[in-house]
């Protein structure tokens, strides 16, 4: 069995390190919230619609509110004091507000008690919609049997969403198991959720509440054609992030990318806010037995990839830990890492070898994710077709949870139908010719591999104590990972975070917490 | 270095002018002989001769893949040819810190981004940072240049108020993303900006990305273009050689 000979100490050490660096948080988490965990709420209270112009009702409840000032107590309880008032549901509300006959701040204020009981019951309703989503995957999950490891996800990006609906559907006949419909490459910095089925956006469509579920639907058409369960994903990332995972929670999504500092260092969205939204949004994820996913691979498109390996494992151990901090499985965590180190490296093949083992064997439990090359794909197809073999060989090797699909034309378009499918044809080869073939291999104690595997997380575990002890603010400021610098009041949507006041409401939030302690 | 007596080439397999090339397409029908049929009819139209589809790859859902060999009857002209390339010299990275250090006597300031919806600093950041791409350094690096990369997604107007503010020499515009020709609409944008704020002429404007060229940014308006296995030598380069002639003139 291909196994590595890791140092004990050197994993405990990372864990210890990387749980100090989450567990300074606490103060963040329970002293503030931001506008799109409020708008999130507001979904999950069933809020549903936009105005003319396209501005998504939560939005509008939210924005109202934060020009009165008041949203330090929190959407819920605007809501449940106007729906007590004037004895209308949510939606009614929420109606009222979008027509701008109502201002929720002028209405007489009920009594708590009444108010938290309204909430109370809106929050278990909603709460409610997610456990049947939950309930119905693993219904089908236990009908259809387990997904294959390493599970073969591709994307679908034709940037609309019924031409993906075809793509995605032949996609699974062709032995896809997941699918990734890509987002426009805009939505992460939009701070509101498009509405509606959409037919265009660039490189990928919008992240809509509707066109996740017409993707559902056609999936499970096809689930059931092929007796075979085919999970969706998409992206819980950027400016919305909760309301995206909430959506996903109500719509059946199966896995969600879904990291804690990707849009602080990658979309330079500012720090205090993606550290809170991700906090809400696996929440909400854990709650609905969602893979999240998460994007170490990006670390690697930046930097170079051996050089730099182990921010990639520095990052894996804080995901896992804020992961944890929100109630995540570790059966649910997808952590990334990417097969990128330069092709004309010599041996390249084993360094990529002992990362990708590095990354297996540190979470035993998680389908770890693992992105195929990008930066070295070229518009020379068949050389980036042979990459994409020898990516599939380790996937299948070191028994990667999710092997996402190279497509020999990356450097060139979003894939065509013929491309998809001739990269499931390699990884297919690929993964059964070499199915058992681990089992049979062992690595030279002392060898290459092993040291390399050894060396990067001895990188780590070094880093990791470093920003333990400086705090990850200082260190992202400091331009410490990623090469990129990224000053805690710096990047876009620190305006949307606030301190939440005295009488600040949230049922959902009690409510997610409380049940996911209890698991 | 060229492979023909005359100037007229036709495709190359293996005989000189023997006009092989190879082809792989999809189209919407099953993978039965109907389908095989249409995809040798289709090239039959391209004006193929010899066609040889010998691999069908069913694609599910009625679309098939056909690989196929062709000769193909056309032939160019390469002394016909004209085509535009950016013709400065590329030097390393010390010849063109020495070279800014002569001609020019200061710093320049490069402002670089992905413009608009373009979220892929992939290019940008192999130009610009001081890591550079296989091998060789950004212009971070350089002791001749102010490199100030402002990452993904800066819209035109941020981008063009900084390079004012920073009195920047040129500008670096990276698109990756091309889907429904957004690149060029992004571009345009950028340049008609600049124009209408008068700062066209005040900055070199340079794009790259995987999909342009130095024609295709003549034609957009640009100074100059560059394409796939840039580095910033390349551009480098062009920067500290045009400003120095256009300072000399």
């Amino acid at each position: 069995m291909l196994t590595l000979t890791l140092q004990p100490d050197l994993i405990q050490r990372a864990r210890q390190a990387a749980r100090a660096i989450v567990g300074s948080f606490d103060w963040l988490f329970a002293e503030y919230s931001s506008v799109t965990i409020e708008r999130s709420i507001l979904r999950l209270m069933g809020i549903d619609g936009a105005d003319s112009e396209g501005k998504p009702y939560p939005n509008i409840i939210v924005d109202q509110l934060k020009a009165q000032n008041a949203l330090g107590r929190g959407a819920s309880f605007w809501m449940g004091n106007a729906m007590l008032a004037l004895n209308k549901s949510a939606q009614q509300v929420a109606e009222l507000v979008a027509d701008e006959a109502l201002q929720l701040t002028k209405l007489p204020i009920q009594p708590q008690k009444h108010i938290w009981n309204t909430l109370s019951i809106l929050a278990d309703d909603g709460l409610q919609r997610i456990k049947a989503q939950r309930d119905k995957r693993d219904d089908l999950m236990k009908q259809y049997g387990p997904r294959r490891i390493p599970a073969i996800y591709v994307i679908v990006a034709t940037g609309n969403i019924h031409e993906d609906v075809i793509q995605a559907q032949a996609a699974a006949r062709q032995g896809a198991d997941i699918i990734a419909v890509i987002r426009s490459t805009a939505q992460s910095l939009l701070d509101y959720v498009p509405y509606g089925a959409t037919t265009e956006g660039f490189g990928g469509t919008y992240a809509t509440q509707e066109n996740f579920r017409i993707m559902r639907s056609a999936l499970d058409e096809v689930s059931a054609e092929l007796n075979r369960y085919i999970s969706l994903t998409n992206y819980a990332s950027g400016l919305c992030m909760p309301e995206i995972a909430v959506m996903g929670a109500l719509e059946r999504l199966d896995l969600m990318l879904n990291d804690a500092m990707y849009g602080i260092l990658f979309r330079d969205i500012n720090p205090r806010r993606t550290l809170l939204d991700q906090y809400f949004s696996r929440l909400v994820n854990a709650y609905a037995d969602i893979e999240i996913q998460t994007g170490e691979d990006n670390y690697l498109t930046t930097s170079d990839a051996v050089e730099k390996a182990y921010t990639v494992t520095a990052s894996q151990l804080i995901n896992e830990q804020f992961a944890l901090r929100s109630g995540v499985r570790p059966e649910r965590m997808g952590l990334g890492h990417a097969f990128e180190i330069n092709p004309e490296l010599e041996n390249c093949f084993s360094y990529e070898l002992a990362h990708a083992l590095l990354t297996r064997q540190l979470f035993p439990e998680s389908p770890v994710k693992y992105m195929p090359p990008t930066k070295f794909a070229s518009g020379n197809v068949f050389h980036t077709y042979l990459l994409d073999g020898m990516f599939n060989f380790i996937g299948q090797l070191t028994g990667q949870g999710v092997q996402l699909l190279g497509m020999m034309t990356e450097a060139i378009h979003t894939p065509h139908l013929a491309d998809r499918s001739l990269a499931i044809e390699n990884a297919r080869y690929v993964f059964s010719a070499v199915k058992d073939l681990s089992r049979e291999l062992k690595l030279e104690p002392g060898g290459f591999v092993n040291q390399r595997a050894n060396q990067v997380l001895s990188e780590a575990v070094f880093f990791l104590e470093q920003v333990a002890e400086e705090g990850l603010f200082v260190a992202m400021a400091r331009g410490e990972f990623a090469e990129i610098k990224r000053p805690e009041q710096g990047g876009k949507g620190l305006e949307g975070v606030f301190a939440k006041e005295t009488g600040y409401l949230n049922p959902f939030l009690d409510k997610l917490t409380e049940k996911l302690a209890r698991t | 270095m060229t492979r023909h007596k005359d100037q007229i080439i036709r495709a190359y397999g293996d005989t000189l002018n023997d006009g092989k090339i190879q082809l792989s397409f999809t189209l919407p029908v099953n993978p039965d002989e109907k389908g095989r049929e249409a995809a040798r009819q289709l090239l039959r139209q391209m004006g193929l001769d010899d066609i040889d589809v010998c691999g069908v790859r069913d694609l599910t859902g009625g679309f098939t893949q056909f690989i196929a060999y062709a000769v193909c009857p056309a032939s160019v002209d390469l002394s016909k040819i004209k085509v535009k390339i950016v013709e400065t010299r590329v030097m390393s990275l010390e010849e063109t810190d020495a070279f800014i250090q002569k001609h020019l006597g200061r710093k320049l300031t490069v402002i670089g981004a992905c413009i608009e919806s373009d979220a892929h600093t992939v290019g940008i950041d192999a130009i610009m940072n001081m890591k550079g791409y296989n091998h060789r350094y950004g212009l971070e690096r350089y002791h001749g240049f102010n490199a100030i990369n402002l990452g993904a997604q800066v819209p035109s107007e941020d981008l063009l108020h900084r390079a004012r503010l920073e009195g920047a020499d040129a500008i670096l515009v990276s698109q990756v993303v091309t889907q429904k020709n957004i690149h060029i609409k992004n571009l345009t944008r950028l340049i008609e900006l600049a124009e209408s704020e008068g700062l066209r002429d005040k900055m070199l404007f340079i794009c790259g990305g995987p999909r342009l060229n130095h024609e295709l940014a003549i034609e957009l308006g640009y100074d100059a273009g560059f394409g796939t296995g840039t580095y910033a030598t390349d551009v480098a380069s062009y920067i500290a050689i045009t400003l120095a002639d256009r300072l000399s003139k």
